[in-house]
């Protein structure tokens, strides 16, 4: 196996780290707010694929372009399914808001299987199979594309969460929900808002996925249990784990597929899970558990 | 200026409130005393919007409180320092005190507001960049008084302030509170420390398990000591 290999293998598990990173993040952003675990995230996701796949499939608009439709879309759905499905379950015990959100996926699964059959569609854009050469490296160029995509919405999350009077009335929310509710912050609005977000991480990140990866009813699901490794990873809750968290399993996933083949290639991000847990249980940069 | 009238809270099938009538007149301070578990956290977090009355009703300025959620009733001009000073740790002591401001009534005046509180407060503007759990506790109560009146509050609740904090410090949260009042702002405050805060106070309730069973001026109720003791067991 040459260097260059390994190399063009190692930074193509870069990029798709990052996009697994911006997965994480919407399902981090959510857990880190409501201390809720969105198992309908990866359903949200495909959802969002398909939207983007159908927009550039029937309307011939670029995965890219049709996020102008899709983010707004899917910020409004996150936004709504708070409203209606989660705030109702807030108070309730854990394994209540777990039904919730895994009632909520199953049914979005089925409603797609219902629309769109359960067969795999590929999208194919002019720079499916294009690819940039930096040195020996090949990189996939709509990989490239996601992980540049997934940066800039990391990093605009970030600036809002800092800089913005919502993005702290968010981080206050999460850290003291009746501290925030004194100041006069509304927030069950700012909880669905960060609900909205989340969905609009994932709608991003499905439309950037659309070029390179198959779409079906339950892509989600694959591309979800490598998110919940992400942020278990990362630390619940933690935005540089997420990052972090990303990349590596992108490049232990990428790496492994050299070695082994097809879905065993995942093997890798299951072993350094389990040893992450044994050794630093509340993840690379959680905080420890009080 | 507030008004409660009849209010009966539970939590679940456990009622924590009593039939609990009480007012407070604009600018004046009033107590409310009483011993481990009477319900004065509950009847402050029902009067926030935390806790909802199953009977009874609480008003403000003449309008009704007990339907708003917490930020109406903020907006309104009812504003807590909440019992274990819920700060937002990881926050900066700036980010905090901004938050303060975030309803419409205050969010337009909160650069002047902010100078205000940094003058009152000149601890806060030394550790402004600082993570607000960062701060001693004395530091913090300052911080959570700052933040709430960063809301423009025209009634201010506290949740006994002064607990587990020094002497001096204790002395120093009283002088601020005496200080707010002078400025115009109606104080109820919630206390263990009844002697202070009775003294400091112009009326005073005394609540046992969920009902008030005395009230009367601050001097009545410190003279009445005996009764007090035998209400609060000390
Ligand atoms: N979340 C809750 N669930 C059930 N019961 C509660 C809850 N919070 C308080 N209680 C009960 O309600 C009663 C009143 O409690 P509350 O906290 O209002 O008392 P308090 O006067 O503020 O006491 P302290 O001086 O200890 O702060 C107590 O019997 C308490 O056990
Ligand atoms: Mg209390």
């Amino acid at each position: 196996m040459s260097a260059s290999v390994v190399l063009s293998s190692l930074a193509n598990g870069v990029m798709l780290g990052g996009l697994y990173a911006l997965v994480a993040l919407g399902l981090t952003l959510i857990f880190g707010v409501m201390k809720i675990i969105n198992f309908a995230h990866g359903a949200l996701m495909m959802w969002a694929m398909y939207a983007s796949f159908w927009l550039a499939k029937l309307g011939g608009v670029d995965p890219y372009l049709s996020l102008a439709v899709t983010l707004p879309v899917g910020f409004a759905a996150g936004y709504a399914i708070q409203r209606a499905v989660i705030t109702p379950v807030l108070e309730a015990p854990e394994h209540n808001q777990l039904l919730m959100t895994l009632g909520l996926a199953l049914f979005l699964e089925n409603l797609a299987l219902l629309a769109f059959k359960a067969d795999p569609r590929t999208l194919l854009v002019s720079y499916s199979q294009a690819s940039v050469s930096l040195g020996p490296i090949l990189l996939s160029l709509p990989r490239l594309l996601a992980f540049a995509g997934a940066l800039a919405v990391t990093l605009l999350l970030f600036l809002f969460l800092k800089f913005t009077d919502l993005g702290k009335a968010l981080r206050a929310a999460a850290e003291e929900r009746d501290g925030a509710a004194l100041v006069g912050i509304p927030v069950r609005r700012v909880y669905a808002v960060a609900f909205g977000i989340g969905t609009a991480c994932v709608t991003a990140a499905g439309a950037m996925a659309v070029p390179f990866f198959y779409v079906s009813p339950e892509v989600g699901n694959t591309l979800v249990i490598t998110a919940f490794v992400v942020v278990v990873l990362g630390g619940m809750g933690s935005f540089a784990g997420a990052l972090a968290g990303g990349l590596l399993v992108g490049v232990v996933e990428s790496l492994g597929g050299l070695f082994v083949h097809g879905s065993l290639a995942q093997i890798g991000i299951f072993a350094l899970f389990i040893l992450v847990l044994l050794f630093k249980p509340s993840g690379l940069l959680g905080a420890p558990s009080a | 200026m507030l008004e409660l009238e009849g209010v009966d809270v539970f939590y679940g099938d456990l009622q924590a409130l009593h039939g609990v009538s009480l007012t407070v007149e604009a600018s004046e301070i009033v107590t409310l005393v009483g011993g481990n578990g009477a319900g004065k956290t509950t009847m402050l977090r029902t009067v926030s919007g935390l806790l909802r009355p199953r009977r009874g009703e609480i008003r403000f300025e003449g309008r009704r409180l007990d339907r708003l959620t917490p930020d109406r009733i903020v907006e309104a001009g009812v504003v807590q320092v909440p019992e274990g000073r819920r700060l937002f740790p990881s926050l900066t002591v700036r980010e905090n005190l901004d938050l303060g401001a975030y309803t419409r009534r205050a969010r337009p005046a909160r650069a002047r507001t902010l100078e205000d509180v940094m003058a009152r407060f000149p601890i806060l503007r030394e550790r402004a960049g600082q993570r607000a759990g960062s701060l001693s506790g004395g530091e913090q109560q300052m911080c959570v008084i700052a933040r709430a009146l960063m809301a423009r509050p025209s009634l201010l609740m506290l949740d006994e302030p002064s607990l587990g904090l020094a002497p001096m410090v204790v002395q120093e949260i009283f002088r601020i509170i005496r200080e707010i009042n002078g400025r115009g702002v109606t104080v109820l405050l919630v206390e263990q420390n009844v002697r202070q805060a009775l003294a400091t106070s112009r009326r005073g309730y005394v609540l046992e398990t969920g009902r008030i069973v005395l009230s009367g001026t601050g001097q009545e109720l410190l003279e009445s000591e005996q009764t007090l003791k035998a209400y609060l067991g000390r």
